[in-house]
């Protein structure tokens, strides 16, 4: 496997107000590798993704960028180190077509006309380089898309831009069986085309399918980031619901805010 | 049925056909995308039933031209508003916006005897001015755009009234200014006008139709693109010719004849920002916002200035409306931009097709709802019905459009599309 890391993260801390979300987080997206990043509802996973695409800043912490020590301010400077990011609740405008989704923020011009056809090109292009081969029209609302075509369109969205990592929170989970597996080959694609992939999601058969590696957030702290190969099914269920399964995992002592009300079960 | 064709990147989509193309108009509109073709069925009817009732007068050339010079303040005032309404904002002060602003030309033109050209681009800026504020009250510090421009309402309603101290009445003799509302084009001038912009819009429709096909990409059908080139040049040269009879009231006195100034400047506008909203990457960052904030701001779009645009551009827009009231009045009062007109405004963008909630409207949507609104107005009058019948009439008008926008919008969840 690849020796150095595209992207790491380390030390992050991130606090809405008084609530401290993230506590010391580190995670390392290698090349070529599909990460699955996972954890309970609530664990901190959607502000994670947040924080290193610039929606949020981050409290503490640092972000190396191939090495480099990055500060990723909004979710430009991401997109220009190549960092991309499909989000849960998917972002798309149902005003807007395929094509203006696909360029939202980043539309090609002449002068100062948008340049329409040049745009059509390359997402027709990139559609296709998905394995899409019909649609009724690049042209169609997105409102008008079903949910598999949504999420297609989000994830031609992010690899429009010879990006170099991509992140994508729970892109699976309102999709069909079908559809679902579509959208897992091309996640595998992806990384088979040298990017490093981050998958969230909370479906293990998801997560063993297309994972080289898991990185497991508990309460808002990183329990363990193992490879995928060297873990059981049960070990990860154990690493999300509660911080540990046997030597892996957080050590036994409680974060300083954790009430354990279970019976018989204090340390 | 359907046949396809290879697109970009070898992707195959539905070939488009005249007929595929009329059918799927009216699959839109089933699903709740009406656009404006309620506000062009409603005119359609209206003229129909104050024509057969006032044939004379209603269907007169003279009564046709006036149309055109009583809406003007309404339409440019929409055509600002269809921006603040793209975003889902509102503005409730662009009325009055555009009385301060008029006031400040007549002011500098008459107290200061300043020439046109100064005071008009006086005006402009103070629109500009105004739509700044606005803008950044609402986009920077938060506050409901609902609430700032109801203050604002207020608020200009007095500087109107501090302005002309106390409630005088100011009468420009301005030759320049009083021309633009009142004035015509030579007949001459008339016809090379509708034919440059009969021409342009040809250019610009077989442009942009070969563009798409020389790059191989889906284009519509060329019959369909025919058929609308034919439609505004019909609809163009019939109301040239009728702008170009004579309508004078008294032939032997004056010979009044021509289409109305008011006219290129209202299509110079329309123009203008149709461009900007439909070519323009300003533009498609208006509709983004306007269509989802939140992922606007994910794709790293300064949300906040466009915001604080939108305010302007509306500002500004009141503020040709003031000019151009002040124009045709030869005069400013407390009341100008007062009384119904932001209402009317706010109705004709809404009742062209321009949405409430946002993300969904055209800058023509303002003229055709403006339109709708002067029709009612102007042959309502001619009935002889009083003001009372007027406005409950054009307040029913208002709901219905409302309604239309509303079910759309259930009816376009619920088919998904
Ligand atoms: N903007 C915010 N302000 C305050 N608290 C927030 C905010 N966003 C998230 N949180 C809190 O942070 C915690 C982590 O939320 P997050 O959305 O990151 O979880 P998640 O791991 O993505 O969960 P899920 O699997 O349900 O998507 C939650 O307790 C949530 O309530
Ligand atoms: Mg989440």
């Amino acid at each position: 496997m690849a020796a150095t890391p595209l992207l790491e993260l380390r030390g992050i801390d991130k606090s809405f107000g008084p609530v401290q979300v993230l506590h010391d987080v580190g995670l390392s997206v290698y090349p070529g590798e599909v990460t699955a990043l996972v954890g309970d509802n609530g664990a901190g996973k959607s502000t994670l993704v947040k924080c290193i695409s610039g929606i949020y800043s981050i409290d503490a912490g640092t972000v190396t960028f191939e090495g480099r020590e990055v500060t990723v301010h909004n979710p430009r400077d991401a997109a220009a180190l190549g960092i991309e990011v499909v989000y849960q609740d998917l972002a798309l405008c149902d005003n807007l077509d395929i094509v203006q989704n696909m360029f939202l923020g980043r539309e090609k011009k002449h002068g100062i006309v948008l340049d329409e056809a040049t745009m059509e090109e390359m997402a027709g292009e990139t559609l296709r380089s998905l394995s899409v081969r019909t649609v009724k029209s690049l042209r169609q609302l997105v409102s008008s898309l079903s949910g598999g075509q949504r999420q297609t369109v989000a994830i031609a969205k992010a690899v429009l831009w010879n990006s170099r990592v991509v992140i994508l929170d729970e892109p699976t989970a309102a999709l069909g069986v079908a559809q679902t597996a579509q959208v897992l080959e091309l996640v595998r694609r992806l990384a088979d085309n040298g990017l490093g992939v981050v998958l969230i999601s909370h479906n293990m058969n998801d997560v063993f399918a297309v994972s080289d590696r898991i990185a497991a957030l508990y309460l808002g702290r990183m329990a363990a980031q193992v490879k995928a190969a060297d873990v059981t099914h049960s070990q990860v269920v154990e690493l999300i619901t509660g911080g540990r399964s046997g030597n892996l995992g957080l050590p036994p002592e409680r974060p300083s805010d954790f009430i354990d009300i279970t019976p018989g079960e204090v340390k | 049925m359907t046949t396809t064709t290879e697109t970009a990147g070898g992707i195959q989509v539905v070939k488009p056909t005249v007929a595929s193309y009329i059918r799927d108009y009216f699959a839109r509109v089933r699903g709740g995308d009406l656009g404006t073709l309620p506000a062009v069925l409603g005119l359609l009817v209206l003229v129909l039933i104050f024509g057969t009732a006032r044939s004379e007068t209603f269907l007169s050339a003279l009564n046709f031209a006036n149309l055109f010079n009583q809406s003007a303040q309404i339409v440019f005032i929409a055509m600002g508003l269809v921006f603040v309404l793209l975003l889902g904002e509102i503005d409730l002060s662009a009325g009055f916006a555009s009385g301060v602003c008029g006031a400040v030309m007549a002011i500098l033109l008459t107290t200061h005897g300043l020439p046109w050209y100064v005071a008009i681009p006086a005006a402009m800026a103070t629109g500009i001015v105004i739509g700044l504020v606005l803008g950044v009250l609402v986009a920077k510090l938060g506050i409901p755009s609902f609430v700032v421009t109801l203050a604002a309402f207020l608020g200009f309603q007095g500087v109107l009234l501090t302005l002309l101290e106390g409630g005088k009445n100011i009468s420009i003799t301005d030759e320049f200014v009083k021309s633009l509302n009142n004035g015509t084009l030579s007949v001459r001038d008339s016809w090379i006008f509708a034919v440059i912009g009969v021409a342009g819009f040809a250019a610009a429709q077989l442009f942009r139709w070969r563009g798409r096909v020389s790059r191989n990409l889906v284009a519509e059908p060329f019959g369909i693109v025919v058929a609308r080139i034919a439609g505004v040049a019909l609809l163009a040269f019939s109301a040239t010719y009728v702008l170009t009879l004579e309508r004078a009231v008294n032939k032997a006195i004056t010979s009044l004849k021509g289409t109305p100034i008011v006219v290129p400047i209202i299509v110079v506008f329309l123009v203008i920002w149709t461009f900007v909203l439909a070519r323009t990457t300003y533009g498609r960052h208006v509709y983004a916002v306007g269509g989802n904030t939140e992922a606007a701001r994910r794709a790293g779009i300064p949300v906040d200035r466009i915001r604080i645009s939108v305010f302007v551009i509306c500002s500004f827009m009141a503020s040709i409306g003031g000019i151009l009231v002040v124009s045709r009045q030869s005069s400013v009062d407390p009341n100008t931009g007062g009384s119904n007109i932001l209402l009317y405004s706010v109705g004709a963008a809404v009742i062209g097709g321009t949405s409430l909630f946002g993300g969904k409207g055209k800058i023509i949507y303002a003229v055709i709802g403006g339109a709708v609104i002067i029709v009612i107005e102007n042959g309502m009058t001619l009935l002889g019905l009083n003001s009372g019948v007027k406005f409950i009439f054009t307040g029913l008008v208002l709901l219905a459009a409302a309604s239309v926008d509303a079910l759309a919008r259930r009816r376009a969840a619920a088919t998904g599309s």
